[in-house]
């Protein structure tokens, strides 16, 4: 079930193969666009430790984070071993009029 | 006077992962705080995270030829003293370069291929004695709070310094022998009430899993040692770590030997030294100490253009090992009396200032 759509950012905003930090209202948000040009969003901190993932690297589906090197699916929000062990939560994502916008 | 005054004031650092400076740490806010690092825009930094397979397997293929080579030609003049200075130099290799191999893959920056990644880590971790799954996770608490005292289990030297233990280590004497004590507890299936801090405890059983395969493998060893009634055996597999471990020993203690403990910027904390080629191939440009703790994710290979990148808010690097130890001994020596004491780092002006909050409070430990 979606909630509120937020509008992010213009889809030239984000690189192909990358990520953009997000924040809105208190919480912290990744918005990534896939090699394949589809958008996504997951939260924006990683669940091992409170380290923002908007200043990590994407590669393919996967995104990793600037800290320690935990990797998740960012597609699925699955997280793909150590150090993470906790999956990221991910929220549907819509592209609109060359604007990016994601369901809180 | 002053020195003394300041040895008075001195509190005694804990540095078990259970002990008062580790809650002393937390109630600070210097556990998994936020650390300072110079702005580098996002492209930059994106192409300097870039992998690349291709490094690495060149410099695999050199490492592990080049041990093959020295190994073959160490048994083929075995019996004679032309065997020494193969088994030296393969030693090197084994006891030494597997330190960088082991850190750069656990980071999973190596290669771009995850398995060579993994497959190279879990060689390395052998060949270093440090458990696979031990050893990544307290790397992980390494960088997330770098000397931090009773938060980080890697530091190498504690205040005030124990010198007879860094000087065993060279010959990795002291080290070794905690691995075997902790490979064997492992094997019997018992994971350490430290060791429990940082490792997850789905990942427990993989801990001791490995160290049933390493043990396994070292009675191999000692059995056929004693069945060709020859130490060959164990010059080839084991030993390599005792009497190779120098080089890694005289790389290492430059990371952060000597520098400030407690804080929360890496320009203060570890030490960027410019080394041979020869060292850095060992020490695969970990050299670049304060680059890498600032960005983890950008590999080996990219360090040297990250360090030109951000020099100008760096201290100077060291330009020589000799520099750093010239350095760093006498602080050892100042720290057997006063154990606040380290070496400050000068900033160039070009540099943004040191964060007062902390710095300010260190400033009269390091006189």
């Amino acid at each position: 079930m979606s909630g509120n759509w937020i509008e992010v950012c213009a889809v030239e905003d984000i690189d192909e193969e990358d990520v953009m930090r997000f924040d809105h209202q208190g919480r912290t948000f990744a918005v990534y666009r896939s090699p394949d040009d589809e958008f996504f969003a997951t939260d924006g901190l990683c669940t091992h430790e409170q380290v923002h993932l908007a200043d990590g690297l994407v590669m393919d589906e996967i995104i990793e984070c600037p800290k320690h090197n935990g990797r998740f699916n960012y597609k699925t929000g699955q997280a793909k071993g150590a150090p993470v062990c906790v999956n990221l939560a991910t929220y549907p994502v819509k592209v609109e009029d060359g604007a990016v916008f994601i369901s809180i | 006077m002053r020195e003394v005054a300041m040895a008075d004031q001195t509190r005694k650092r804990d540095y078990s992962l259970l002990g008062e400076s580790g809650r002393t740490a937390v109630d600070m806010g210097l556990a998994a705080a936020e650390w300072y690092h110079t702005e580098v825009p996002r492209k930059e930094m994106k192409a300097l995270m870039q992998r690349s397979d291709a490094p690495a397997i060149r410099d695999t293929i050199i490492w592990l030829g080049a041990m093959v080579l020295l190994a073959g030609l160490g048994v083929y003049f075995w019996g004679s003293w032309l065997c020494v200075p193969f088994f030296l130099a393969y030693g090197v290799l084994y006891g030494s370069a597997s330190d960088s191999r082991w850190h750069e893959c656990g980071h999973g920056t190596a290669f771009k291929t995850r398995w060579m990644n993994d497959a190279v880590y879990q060689i390395a971790c052998f060949m270093i004695t440090r458990n696979p799954v031990t050893w990544r996770w307290s790397h992980t608490r390494h960088h997330t709070d770098t000397v931090i005292v009773g938060r980080d289990p890697e530091i190498a030297v504690m205040r005030p310094p124990d010198l007879l233990r860094l000087i065993l280590n060279f010959f990795g004497i002291l080290d070794v022998w905690h691995a075997m004590v902790d490979m064997l507890r492992n094997a019997f299936g018992v994971i350490s009430a430290e060791e429990k801090t940082f490792i997850p405890e789905i990942e427990q059983p993989r801990a001791i899993f490995i160290a049933r395969i390493w043990l396994a493998i070292y009675v191999v060893t000692i059995a056929a040692a004693i069945a060709m009634g020859s130490v060959l055996p164990l010059v080839l597999i084991g030993l390599p770590r005792l009497y190779g471990a120098w080089h890694h020993v005289l790389t290492g203690l430059l990371q952060h030997g000597g520098l400030a403990d407690n804080v929360i910027d890496h320009r203060l904390n570890s030490r960027t030294v410019h080394m041979n080629p020869i060292s850095r191939f060992i020490y695969w440009n970990m050299n670049y100490h304060v680059e890498h703790h600032m960005f983890p994710m950008v590999p080996y290979h990219a360090l040297p253009r990250l360090h030109a990148m951000i020099k100008h808010d760096l201290p100077t690097a060291n330009p020589s090992m000799w520099s750093g130890y010239r350095e760093m001994i006498p602080a050892f020596l100042r720290q057997l009396r006063n154990e606040d004491y380290f070496l400050r780092r000068e900033l160039p002006a070009t540099a943004r200032p040191y964060r007062e909050e902390f710095h300010a409070e260190l400033a009269p430990a390091a006189q």
